[in-house]
């Protein structure tokens, strides 16, 4: 066996604006990929997954590196910024702290000098640690397609395991999240197998706010990593702490029926059964946390 | 396959090199410019044996492709001394005994004066966290981590 393979061959391209970028792309279906870090691709391709003959280098064009903060509109972060920069900036820690949470629990240092999150969404990874903060702060994706500029609301965008609504000639550009809610707070727990760096056996993101039109006072927003084709959120459970005062109770059984909305598999990380027990605690975890600090 | 020439700043010295795409900048360094200080773990970004600067920060070189750093500066173990003063934590980690194969060793000091780069002064918690890519088997790590702290030390006291 060959411990180290080296990449297989490919040509890499740097295009100077996302319109070459796009009509690049959409013209070799298929055979060519937007390439980022490459934390993601470049392993796949090491281990014979991926076979592209293009690498279309798009992390230097315009916004790809910005970081924009508007107190009325929200956040938009360019798909290039990397995750150590997301963790560094003191808006996403004032306004955010939920997203710099997830971040910081990617991998290492050196690998986050790579990764970002909109690379972390496209790869579309059940896994991904940062897609469950991207999912309960609402985030929209900016996309350039052949057609120009469009947006892609991450509730629909996940179709399978590294499966996206994208097609040919699709770059996402940014992300883009509203204002946090008023009150929130959120945590991401991460189970691996080890306390740092390692992915994910099962990940749950919780965020709460106070919001006077449900029943209990209170809405809950939630996310499930690794338990899933798909980045998973229960709307039962959160449809549950939305008609039921909040008690330790309700949030125990919304915690049991995040469990059962799980359809997990046996993988080297761990076994469905453990999965499904362990996404039930931390749940109650998350959401037990969250509430201490709604109310505390 | 066609190559691509870069420009690159490695250790200061400017270099030019022509490169396949497929070739990653720790095969470039190793096997263009011999620069064999920095080592080939387990190709995937998870052992930090490759671990060196890109602009400043630190990065597994096994997960850059040598051609997408045209332009860029990059410093590899060889250039952490200057002349003829090792770094802090090139001192420190003899000093305390934190080597012994010494395979780990060139990704912790990148990572770790990294670190103390931008954190002067870390705590126990930051020195582990920073240091959780780089991947060794043969100390435990508690000495590692002492020799971080002494750098700290011997960087403050230097002023």
């Amino acid at each position: 066996m060959n411990t180290h393979p080296t990449l297989p061959e490919f040509d890499y391209l740097r295009p100077r604006t996302l319109a070459e970028a796009s009509e690049f792309l959409s013209r070799h279906p298929g055979e060519a990929r937007p390439f980022m870090g490459g934390t993601d691709v470049l392993v796949r391709m090491r281990d014979g997954f991926l076979t592209p003959r293009f690498l279309v280098d798009v992390k230097g064009l315009d916004g790809m590196n910005e970081l924009r903060f508007d107190p009325r509109a929200g956040l938009t972060l360019g798909a290039a910024f990397c995750m150590n920069r997301v963790i560094a900036s003191a808006e996403v820690r004032t306004h955010y702290p939920l997203l710099a949470e997830a971040c910081r629990s990617v991998a290492s240092y050196p690998l986050r000098t790579r990764a970002t999150v909109v690379g972390n969404l496209c790869n579309a990874s059940p896994a991904g640690d940062t897609i469950g903060a991207c999912l309960v702060l609402e985030g929209v994706l900016h996309v350039h397609g052949v057609h120009g500029p469009r947006q892609e609301r991450l509730g629909s965008f996940f179709l399978g395991p590294g499966k996206t609504t994208l097609e040919a000639g699709d770059v996402v550009t940014a992300i883009h999240f509203p204002l946090p809610p008023k009150g929130c707070a959120g945590v991401y727990l991460k189970l691996g197998r080890n306390q740092l760096s390692d992915l994910s056996i099962v990940g749950v993101t919780a965020l709460g706010y106070p919001d006077s039109t449900c029943l209990s006072g209170y809405r809950f927003r939630l996310a499930m990593a690794s338990v899933a084709p798909v980045p998973l959120v229960p709307v039962e459970a959160e449809r549950h702490l939305a008609s039921h005062p909040i008690t330790p109770e309700s949030l125990r059984e919304a915690a049991q029926l995040a469990a059962d909305a799980c359809s997990p598999i046996d993988d080297v990380r761990g076994s469905a059964r453990y999965r499904r027990l362990m996404v039930r605690n931390l749940s109650a975890m998350a959401l037990a946390r969250v509430w201490n600090r709604l109310t505390g | 396959m066609a190559l691509h020439e870069i420009h690159v700043t490695i250790n200061d010295e400017p270099e030019q090199v022509a490169v396949p795409a497929n070739m990653t900048l720790m095969r470039m360094l190793r096997e263009k410019l011999a620069l064999t200080g920095t080592k080939n773990g387990c190709s995937a970004g998870e052992c930090g044996a490759c671990t060196v600067l890109l602009n400043g920060e630190p990065v597994n070189s096994c997960m850059v492709l040598a051609v997408e750093c045209d332009g860029a500066r990059i410093v590899t173990v060889e250039g952490l001394a200057d002349e003829q003063r090792l770094a802090p934590i090139q001192e420190t980690i003899l000093s305390e005994g934190g080597v012994q194969c010494g395979f780990c060793t060139p990704g912790i000091l990148i990572s770790a004066h990294a670190l103390l780069q931008r954190n002067p002064n870390p705590g126990e918690d930051e020195i582990r966290e920073a240091l959780v890519g780089n991947l060794c088997r043969c100390t435990g790590y508690v000495r590692i981590i002492e020799s971080v702290k002494e750098a700290a030390k011997m960087q403050s006291l230097a002023g």
